[in-house]
């Protein structure tokens, strides 16, 4: 039987190659009766042609393995990859499993070899800025070792997007105008720029952070390649960081431990632990400056009333209203409060009013904001504040208005028809009920206004234990 | 780059390489928005390597070496004689931007000297995530070092907008901290490791940014009197506790300018590298603490052999082991058997047997194996029970060269 020889492009011609796997599957010819040729050595056989024939369906594993190899510089890869296929196909599908078969093993390593180029050249092209450009261009030379242009380049538009740049190498060079990529001609590395202003700041940074009393060029070459070396600016600096290493060391240990030649900053270390906020208007400083953890809002809204209050509510956030005006408590379930607050007997001036989560979260619904749930983690981000804000506050009674407060003041989760009522948070005497906002949502007026009057039953006993004899806990005439 | 910025960045990235971390795992993949600079990629990449076999990945450097603290081990404590310096907010994102945007760096790794107060610290460090992440679009990686005495607040901003946020223990036991970092506290280091631990778990359950590439920690060794079977239980805890990314291990090196409380000595690189081969075998392959310990002797590795080794030449009876028969976790027990190579074992003896050729292509430690397993055309027999076979296993140590 004569030998078939298929020619491929130079380079790592996946298409080509599997057009022929497709041909040479289709005619049932076995990988000793195949020999690839790469396009630029001349031809000496005839038998050069492929036509088109029908998709072959090969394991996928072999599939990606095919993708990588064929970027391989080795000239056997086509043979070898075929001598897979073939065996793939007749009686071995999952010989990729057989990791230890010579074939295997052999492409496996050829395919490592390329993800190692590939993962190189990500790393250690370095980029110029070139010059006498108004905007900023870049420029950088490479050698890999495989043909892995078309491979290597989507790592630097997903990275460089922004950016103009060109990487050059003896295999051809790539191209990013910030919209397109382009592959073109081999260049030479005298089309490339020749420094960068930042180069001596990056070489200084690199025998910065070398130790000399950890001196292993071995293991810095297994990683690191002597034949990357030209082309990376920092390199220049090893020979004399190796050199100088022991002399280093041994200046270190046989210096003697020296006398500090400051005094010890008596005052400053004194000052140093005293960091905390000391009054609500630090503390509320604090957080508009840190600005919102959870997505949107315009301003933070801190909480509002006497320090010392005997009571103090918390609810879940602030609203729609809340956000734009800068105040808690002043949209459609702060109006309500406010009411059976009155209803109550609790003056809302004497009473300090603030939320658990200080942002209003919302999503964007053409024009309107739809209040948006904070998640446990968003409301868990808040707490320190909350805490902070409590231990200033120091009231009598802290209320909880609904489960996100409640989730808040006690740092765990639980269901408000089960915990509604008198409840503990740390240090403070403290009280569950629901958040106004349920009452505006229910949907008859039957239960609304039952509700309601739960609520109010609520307020009451807030009012009634707020006034409660701090010593005793004695109520006042006519409760409970 | 002026000569200013240089000599700053000299000072500072010198200040910062006794922290051992570099890497840049871990983070979600991202890619540069319209406008944006920069991606991450999950394993995260070296952009060089220095002559101590050290990767270069991130821009390691602290805002400030200036310091209040005082503790022994650290070359930037208050009492130490060296140059001192400052960064501003904007050098920091400038010197980001530009080496990243050169491909030197996959991101920033920022640590500071604690000045005024941890909190003012941390808002200055804060300060410079915000404005890479806000004013450049910054996609690329940002690791930022957690001062547990700052305010809790500070850790909740700190993690929406890094990669990764990391507290160094330093030191494995509360005495040595109490004795040579007079100012660090063992349980607010612990309480803020907590705090992280839970946010990083409800935003990954909430599938929110926070942390997403976890936390990670260093311990010195060689400072203080401490074992390595203690070191490792203080990792095993941190580990389980904390769901650490990395606990890393730093031989304590000599410093330019050293205390007189420490010892003055090449830093202990082996016994460095043999706990993070413990590390490993504690993670990855099914050893707790004890069995390690027990391959050493009274709670401190074997120097000469590594940790797995040094536990199977004390538990001959347990070997050999037949690779085309024995149950995954023993494998993974075989001298020389990483655990990728009994992974490839496990799915390759499906549909053959192994021979010792077959073994010798999947793993480069076949010397170690040999004398602990049976293929079907190898039984080591009396081999096992040689006096000498820890000698003969003990790897040459390498020349360091000193020329390239």
């Amino acid at each position: 039987m004569t030998l078939h020889r298929i020619t491929l492009k130079c380079g790592a011609d996946l298409q080509g190659f599997r057009r022929a796997v497709r041909w040479l599957i289709a005619e049932e010819l076995a990988p000793q009766h195949v020999v690839f040729a790469i396009d630029d050595a001349p031809s000496l056989f005839g038998n050069e042609q492929t036509g088109d024939a029908p998709a072959v369906t090969i394991p996928k594993g072999v599939a990606q393995l095919i993708e990588h190899v064929v970027c391989h510089c080795d000239p056997e890869r086509y043979a070898l990859l075929y001598g897979l296929v073939w065996r793939a196909l007749n009686g071995e599908r999952d010989l990729l499993e057989v990791a230890s078969d010579p074939l295997v093993h052999r492409i496996d390593m050829m395919a490592r070899s390329v993800r190692r180029d590939l993962h190189k050249m990500h790393a250690f092209v370095r980029f110029r800025r070139m010059k006498g450009e108004e905007v900023e261009r870049f420029a950088a030379w490479f050698e890999p070792e495989h043909f892995i242009l078309a491979a290597a380049a989507p790592f630097f538009v997903d990275r460089f997007r922004s950016l103009d740049w060109t990487i050059l190498t003896p295999l051809g060079s790539i191209h990013w105008n910030r919209e397109a990529l382009s592959f073109g001609l081999p260049a030479r590395r005298e089309d490339a720029p020749d420094e960068d202003s930042f180069e001596e700041g990056w070489r200084g940074y690199y025998e910065s952070v070398f130790n000399p009393a950890r001196v292993n060029p071995t293991a810095m070459r297994a990683e690191m390649p002597k034949k990357y070396w030209r082309n990376m600016p920092e390199t220049a600096a090893i020979p004399g960081l190796i050199q100088t290493a022991s002399q280093r060391v041994e200046r270190m240990i046989e210096q003697e431990a020296s006398m500090p030649a400051k005094r010890t900053p008596e005052r400053a270390l004194e000052a140093m632990f005293d960091q905390d906020p000391k009054s609500l208007e630090e503390l509320n400083a604090i957080i508009a400056k840190a600005g919102p953890l959870v997505p949107g809002a315009t301003q933070a809204v801190f909480g509002e009333g006497p320090l010392h209050a005997d009571i103090m509510f918390v609810g879940e956030q602030p609203g729609d209203q809340e956000d734009l005006q800068g105040r808690p408590f002043v949209g459609p379930a702060g109006k309500l409060l406010t009411k059976a607050m009155g209803e109550a007997g609790i003056v809302r001036e004497q009473a300090y009013l603030t939320n658990a989560v200080k942002h209003f979260k919302f999503d964007q619904r053409g024009h309107r904001r739809i209040h948006a749930k904070p998640t446990a983690g968003e409301v868990k981000h808040y707490r320190p504040w909350l805490m902070k804000e409590l231990e200033l506050v120091k009231p009598k009674l802290v209320v909880a208005l609904g489960a996100t407060a409640v989730l808040a003041l006690s740092g765990k989760a639980t269901p408000i028809t089960r915990s509604r009522g008198r409840a503990r948070f740390g240090d403070y005497e403290g009280y569950i009920t629901v958040h106004p906002s349920y009452l505006l949502r229910l949907p008859d007026e039957a239960t609304k206004r039952e509700a309601y009057e739960a609520f109010l039953t609520d307020l009451r006993r807030i009012r009634d234990l707020a006034q409660a004899d701090p010593e005793t806990g004695e109520l006042p005439l006519a409760a409970e | 780059m002026d000569e200013k910025l240089s000599r700053k960045l000299r000072i500072l990235a010198d200040a910062a390489k006794y922290d051992a971390s570099c890497s840049s795992s871990g983070a979600p993949k991202r890619k540069a928005d319209v406008g944006g600079l920069g991606s991450t990629v999950g394993s995260g990449i070296c952009h060089a390597y220095t002559p101590d076999g050290r990767c270069v990945s991130l821009l390691k450097i602290l805002l400030t070496n200036y310091c209040l603290f005082d503790c022994a081990y650290c070359v930037n404590r208050r009492s130490s004689n060296v140059k001192r310096a400052k960064f501003s907010v904007d050098e920091v994102v400038t010197l980001t931007v530009e080496f990243y945007k050169r491909n030197y760096i996959e991101g920033l790794f920022l640590s500071s000297g604690i000045i005024r107060s941890p909190d003012y610290t941390m808002e200055q460090m804060l300060l410079v995530a915000k404005k890479l992440r806000r004013d450049h679009g910054f996609r690329g990686y940002i690791h930022l070092k957690t001062i547990p005495e700052a305010s809790p607040w500070l850790i909740e901003e700190a993690g929406l907008w890094a990669d990764r946020l990391s507290i160094n223990l330093e030191l494995p036991t509360e005495t040595s901290l109490e004795r040579l970092a007079p100012e660090k506290d063992g349980a607010s280091i612990e309480s803020a490791m907590a705090q992280m631990f839970e946010r990083i778990e409800e935003a990954r359950e909430e599938r929110r940014h926070f942390s997403p590439a976890g936390q990670t920690t260093q311990m010195i060794v060689g400072a203080d009197e401490t074992t390595d079977q203690d070191v490792l239980r203080t990792s095993a805890k941190l580990y389980g506790h904390y769901d650490m990314k990395r606990v890393y291990y730093s031989a304590f090196s000599p410093i330019p300018d050293s205390s007189a409380i420490l010892p003055l000595k090449s830093p202990p690189l082996m016994r460095e590298s043999r706990l993070y081969q413990a590390d490993w075998l504690l993670r990855y392959y099914g050893f707790n603490v004890d069995e390690i310990a027990s391959g050493g002797e009274q709670g401190m590795l074997d120097l000469d052999v590594d940790p797995k080794l040094a536990w199977a030449l004390k538990n001959r009876h347990l070997f050999p082991v037949d690779v085309n028969r024995a149950e995954r976790e023993m494998l993974l027990r075989v001298p020389g058997l990483g655990a990728r190579a009994v992974d490839k074992i496990v799915v390759a003896r499906k549909h053959t047997t192994l021979r010792l050729e077959d073994v010798a292509r999947l793993t480069s430690g076949l010397k170690r194996a040999r004398p602990f397993l049976i293929t079907a055309d190898h039984h080591p027999k009396a081999k096992l029970d040689r006096l000498d076979l820890r000698e003969r296993l003990i790897e040459k140590p390498e020349q360091l060269s000193m020329f390239v």
